[in-house]
């Protein structure tokens, strides 16, 4: 087992296909998750395909590396029985990559709909990128529900809000939901893909349109992947001002969630109230980074734009007009019973559920399980700011709103920590000379865990670029919390999970 | 119920007076009579497809509904159907997985119709371009009237490309 360079403590270690299961039983037993799954095509080097699985442990980042030694038909043992996330990951691995998943328990397609046809995939090496096919048909088994009274109700993907695209397909009796079916994919536009003919050092603008809302979270997780490979050491000035960006992009999201989820309880008041407070605030990301959304701001090697310290003194004045704001509206969203009374019991799931689920991010702390990448493996600069992990443990959309109350109040306690003790220095460095390499970025974004594995390749250019969001953990997990509830509830569940399709389509 | 009111009264109004419309904006000669344009006018009502953006375009289209950009004073509503809609707003670069709900989307306004293409990926493809999985620009799959670039535009950008659209000339 090798340790793989870069500051978030990572192991690689490379197996054969009875040390690929037996790593996975020995990771659950340890109560170890199942981060994410891909593979890479490596037949123009010589070798065959590898599938690589990536592991959290108590220790930290546990990369398998399985060489598959078929390649012509690539395959690899199934997970699914051991970590739920597998099940979607492999689909998604198979229709790209051509690796199969021995004894799967879901062999239908997951990212491929009908625009390219079963046995082409494009993640092979010699797959070239730019040709198109003739629409294949697209009919994908949905699993029915039988039974007296029982019957369907099919959304989207066209949805009826200003949402992303994606079908649910509900089996309901009378109100209730008796079972969700989640079919996504429907944003695939071939992102790992494009990412290998870019150039490694300008990919970050790619790895930061993944899912736009979470643009820093995945830009750092790249940027973080690149210095590792590249053996690229950081200012602390540069990791501190990521910082400041990864927790002002948290505090927008969650602003926008609290208005958008008052909304959809009924509550305009909310939608109004922090709708303005989430706009003030991007149009100080304007002013400061150029970006409302803070698009471009983390580059390799550090951050594209530092912080005069004749801002300081407006950013201190935001940070604690905002927390008025928010402890007021915290009050009224508490004391009105006609908005408790919809979130409280409402898409539950409980911390057991919640643990064996694989379950990740603000879904997870809220369900109880007090996991915080900033907290558990605190590198520079968290190790100094000294997160406090927020958790709540009703599992409810009370407990996602109330945590999300929780999280600003936190966030604004760090970006005042920051300001406080901005070290002095460079805020970039320049880069090395593009070599061939392996790295991973780990970031918990707003929404969860993002996770970034990059190869490069001798030729300045990405190899293989994997982006894993959090939403692939918990897109399943809404699944489970939408059940026994009436139809009206799901956009109210929907929206307290707020996960990404762009993040999981790629 | 006190500090509810309370907060209305002191928040006020926060609206800022609407951009001008930009002609630079518009793709293709307007298509459609000054009347019709200003039956459209105070009363126009927009459905929003995502066809494949990477969802910050989205952001900015709730940002253009926020109290300071505030699209309602306009008299423009976003509507959950395009069987309601005059107009559709369309971001990101179309995947090939949603070309045909874009489509039936479009087929399924009633005419007169109008389409807004969102953001450099709306516009030209932007940075995940065309190939096996996306269709690039919006108007390769559907007629494209005005085209607002940006990445992601800004909520202002957003409005002017939709008072653009039904500005007749
Ligand atoms: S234009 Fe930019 S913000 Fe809009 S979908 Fe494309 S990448 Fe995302």
């Amino acid at each position: 087992m090798n340790a793989l360079p870069g500051a978030i403590p990572a192991r690689l270690a490379e197996v054969d296909a009875a040390g690929w299961r037996a790593t996975g039983a020995a990771v659950r037993a340890r109560g170890g998750r199942l981060l994410s799954l891909w593979a890479a095509d490596r037949r123009d080097l010589g070798e065959g395909h590898v599938a690589f699985a990536a592991f959290a442990g108590a220790e930290g980042l546990l990369l398998l590396r399985l060489p598959l030694a078929n390649r012509d038909a690539p395959s690899a043992p199934d997970l699914s029985d051991l970590f739920l996330p597998a099940v979607r990951l492999q689909r998604a691995c198979t229709d790209l990559s051509g690796v199969a998943f021995e004894v799967a328990r879901d062999p239908r397609p997951w990212l491929r709909h009908g625009a390219w046809p079963a046995g082409v995939h494009p993640l092979r090496r010699d797959f070239v990128a730019r040709q198109s096919f003739a629409p294949v048909p697209d009919d994908y088994p949905f699993v029915s529900v039988a039974g007296e009274g029982v019957h369907e109700i099919p959304v989207g993907p066209v949805h009826a809000g200003i949402i992303e695209p994606g079908h649910f397909r509900f089996s309901v009796l009378g109100e209730r939901v008796l079972r969700l079916e989640e079919r996504l994919g429907y944003k695939h536009k071939g992102i790992e893909k494009r990412f290998e003919t870019l150039a490694a050092a300008e990919a970050h603008r790619l790895a930061g349109r993944v899912s736009g809302d979470s643009t820093v979270a995945v830009a750092w997780a790249y940027a973080m992947a690149l210095e590792a490979a590249w053996g690229v050491q950081l200012p602390a000035r540069a990791l501190w001002l990521r910082a400041l960006l990864l927790e002002r992009e948290r505090i927008a999201n969650h602003l926008g969630d609290l208005g958008m989820l008052g909304n959809d309880a009924g509550l305009a008041f909310g939608l109004a109230q922090f709708g303005r407070l989430k706009e003030c605030w991007l149009q100080d990301n304007a002013r400061l980074w150029c970006h409302r959304y803070l698009m471009d701001a983390i580059v390799p090697g550090g951050v594209g734009v530092d912080l005069a310290t004749e801002q300081h003194a407006d950013l201190h004045e935001a940070v604690t007009e905002l927390e008025a704001e928010v402890l007021e509206l915290r009050a009224v969203y508490d004391e009105h019973a006609g908005l408790q009374d919809r979130f409280r019991g409402c898409g539950q799931l409980s911390p057991d559920l919640a643990l064996r689920l694989g379950l990740t991010g603000i879904a997870a702390r809220a369900s109880g399980q007090a996991r915080d990448l900033r907290v558990d493996f605190p590198v520079l600069p968290w190790d100094v700011l000294g997160v406090r992990a927020c958790t709540q443990t009703g599992g409810d959309v009370a407990a996602r709103v109330a945590l999300r109350f929780d999280e600003i109040a936190e966030s604004l306690r760090l970006l005042r920590a920051v300001l406080d003790d901005l070290p002095e220095g460079d805020c970039r460095v320049p880069l090395p000379a593009p070599r061939a390499g392996l790295g991973l970025g780990w970031v918990e974004g707003w929404r969860g865990e993002v996770l970034v594995a990059l190869e490069t390749g001798a030729d300045c250019r990405v190899r293989r670029c994997h982006p894993h969001d959090p939403s692939w953990q918990n897109w399943p997990a809404l699944e489970h919390a939408v059940i026994g509830n009436i139809v009206p509830d799901f956009p109210l569940i929907n929206k307290s999970f707020n996960l990404s399709y762009a993040g999981v389509d790629l | 119920m006190y500090r509810l009111l309370r907060q209305i009264a002191c928040t006020g109004i926060v609206t800022e007076p609407p951009p001008e419309p930009d002609e630079a904006l518009r793709e293709v000669r307007q298509r459609l009579t000054a009347a019709v344009l200003r039956g459209f006018r105070g009363a126009l009502v927009i459905r929003h497809v995502d066809a494949g953006s990477c969802n910050g375009c989205e952001l900015e289209i709730h940002a253009a509904n926020n109290p300071v950009h505030n699209l309602e004073q306009l008299g423009i509503r976003m509507a959950a159907s395009p069987r309601h809609a005059d107009l559709l707003l369309v971001t990101g670069p179309v995947s090939r997985h949603m070309e045909t709900a874009l489509r039936r989307t479009y087929d399924a306004v009633p005419d007169p119709k109008l389409v807004v293409a969102l953001g450099d990926c709306g516009c030209t493809g932007g940075i995940f371009g065309e190939g096996y999985a996306s269709c690039g620009r919006v108007s390769s799959v559907i007629p494209v009237d005005v085209a607002v670039p940006g990445c992601p535009p800004t909520p202002v950008a957003i409005l002017q490309g939709i008072l653009t659209a039904i500005a007749a000339r």
